[in-house]
């Protein structure tokens, strides 16, 4: 992170014909993740903003990003929602700081260019000029118009209080972009019921960010690399699963059914993070209380392409936003949250399962950690390969946790969007 | 509220802040929820959160016993990248004393350091604390890290 290390020159060419081998220069090239930006981040694709929950009233605003991007999510005077990016229009300035408030308006402190909440130009200081010895001088040219000079708005979908937004105006609509299987699973959280946003983590992880949408489309380490899942059944190899994903393969859903008992003998045979007499001093961190709405599984994890991951973990909830900052580092930013109408039981339910999760939590904490690792393979030898071939070669829906068809879907995407 | 401190009893207090730190720094985990009370509170806990009054907190223990599965995590279910961590913590500010409890808050500043790496600042903010006499000892009834740092360098495994 302090020193951006030194990329070998790499051959961008794609090892064979399909997705069972990705090069090690998809995380690294700086090139191909400029394209990305454009291409994923920037064009064609619904990102990630925010909920409609954290700016409840006309006026208030809560900063986010798209890609690299700064933008700003506003409640306007009519309560619609509106993304607009945080580039003044005059010189450039980032003009919005703060990291959420309530406004009446927004003003560039450089040169106080006023903007109302849609992102309309509504003040230019000194636009006719100083009057100096009766005379007019300076000031803007007379056919100069404010109309059409605002901050750039971006196209806004929001569907069950969740708001996404594109600086693409000719993007499909959001629910075709999710496609009918990865949006009922949208809905089945989103149902719209009112949220209650609970508090956030921030972390920085240095990797490249499409290893967060691997790792949550990678059922194959769950029951490996953490002890929590495996010991108490949360996902395991013995945990019914099944792999969805969009038409394009770009969005996956992870579904599972935890599972109760002790595990046989092959689901843990070998496996260290076992831990057969393990059990919780206190065992409110895990006080599992089924809630009607799930429908059957007890996780559902969503990789929504390219900026998102929506986590239900038994009752644990949060949306995490993944913000590149470069190829080889992104934010993570969690957003926890509960429902209106959960009792106050439910909510310490969520918060103390919250342990699990974020950069300290007992199934999260060591992604990140794991993630940091492969980003160090990758650097220092651009061609060489991951090697994903769990479950085959193919990239087809699954129903077990030895699969990488998630991963391969991705990639198979990816390669057409990026031509490569 | 806002009794008399004594300044035997601060001393004490200093002894425990002292005690602590070397504790969390020496990597000897068995002591650290030996700090505590049996149903004490240990949030680590962005700024924004509770500056805001949003609950949701990095790490939310709620007893001496979800410390104690915290150490044994640390110790046995955490796959981490080994660190050493270093403390620099400010003397405690005393906010109130009332009847036994004593309300404090203390900056304090934590290093990482990774093997063959340079030492980094990991974490930065203060602690609010409650301290209570258990059988003659000082023992947080509560402490609260509530950090400044706006992005935590990928993961905090040890405790602050
Ligand atoms: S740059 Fe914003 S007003 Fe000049
Ligand atoms: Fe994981």
């Amino acid at each position: 992170m302090n020193d951006a290390p030194i990329t070998l020159p790499s051959s961008p060419g794609w090892p064979g014909d399909g997705v069972h081998r990705v090069p090690y220069w998809v995380y690294t090239d700086p090139d191909t993740y400029r394209r990305e930006l454009e291409r994923f981040y920037y064009a064609g694709h619904w990102c990630y903003i925010g909920l409609e929950a954290e700016i409840p009233h006309p006026g208030d605003f809560r900063r986010s990003v798209v890609g690299e991007r700064s933008v700003i999510m506003v409640r306007t005077q009519d309560g619609g929602v509106r993304v607009l990016e945080n580039v003044c229009a005059h010189r450039g300035a980032q003009f919005c700081r703060e990291r959420q408030g309530n406004r009446k308006e927004f003003v560039c402190p450089y040169h106080q260019w006023a903007y109302d909440l849609e992102g309309k130009l509504r003040g230019i200081p000194y636009r006719r000029g100083i009057r100096q010895d009766g005379q007019l001088n300076g000031g803007m040219p007379a056919d100069f118009q404010m109309e059409g000079r605002g901050l750039t708005s971006l196209k806004v979908a929001v569907r069950g209080g969740v708001v996404f937004a594109s600086f693409d105006h000719s993007l499909e609509s959001f629910e075709d972009y999710l496609g009918p299987t990865i949006l009922s699973y949208f809905d089945r959280v989103f149902d719209g019921r009112k949220l209650k946003i609970l508090g956030y983590n921030r972390q920085r992880i240095p990797g490249n960010w499409k290893l967060m949408q691997e790792n949550i489309k990678d059922p194959y380490h769950p029951g490996l690399l953490h002890s929590w899942f495996v010991t108490f059944g949360l996902w395991r190899a013995d945990s019914k699963t099944s792999l969805k994903m969009d038409p394009h393969k770009r969005h996956a859903a992870m579904i599972g059914v935890r599972s109760v008992g002790k595990p046989a003998g092959d689901v843990v045979s070998g496996v260290t993070s076992y831990k057969a007499d393990m059990s919780l001093r206190d065992p409110r961190q895990l006080d599992i209380v089924p809630e009607e709405w799930w429908k059957g599984p007890t996780a559902v994890m969503l990789t929504l392409f390219p900026s998102l991951i929506i986590q239900q973990q038994v009752n644990s909830l949060s949306m995490r936003h993944i913000q590149p900052r470069g190829p080889g580092v992104f934010d993570f930013v969690w957003t926890h949250f509960a429902f209106e109408d959960d009792s106050d039981e439910m909510i310490q339910r969520r918060l103390l399962q919250a342990n699990l999760f974020g950069p300290s939590g007992y199934v999260s904490a060591d992604d990140g950690e794991v993630i940091e690792f492969s980003q160090m393979g990758f650097q220092e030898k651009p061609d060489q390969q991951c090697l994903l071939e769990m479950g085959g070669h193919d990239s087809e829906e699954a129903t077990n946790i030895a699969s990488e068809t998630l991963i391969r879907g991705m990639y198979q995407y990816w390669r057409r969007v990026m031509g490569v | 509220m806002n009794q008399a401190l004594e300044p035997l009893v601060y001393t004490e207090l200093l002894q425990l802040y002292a005690e602590y730190t070397a504790a969390v720094d020496a990597g000897n985990w068995d002591r650290w929820p030996e700090f505590f009370t049996e149903h004490c509170v240990y949030k680590l806990q962005p700024r924004e959160n509770h500056e805001r009054e949003l609950p949701l907190a990095t790490l939310h223990f709620h007893s001496k016993g979800m410390l104690q599965d915290r150490v044994y995590g640390i110790r046995e279910t955490l796959f981490h990248d080994p660190y050493y961590q270093r403390h620099v913590v400010s003397l405690p500010r005393v906010l109130a004393v009332d009847r036994g409890r004593w309300f404090l808050e203390a900056n304090y500043a934590v290093f990482r350091t990774k093997l063959g790496e340079i030492s980094t600042v990991f974490n930065v903010g203060r602690y609010l604390d409650e301290v209570v006499r258990v059988d003659g000892a000082l023992k947080f009834a509560s402490r609260f890290c509530i950090y400044d740092s706006e992005m935590i360098p990928n993961a905090i495994i040890y405790p602050i």
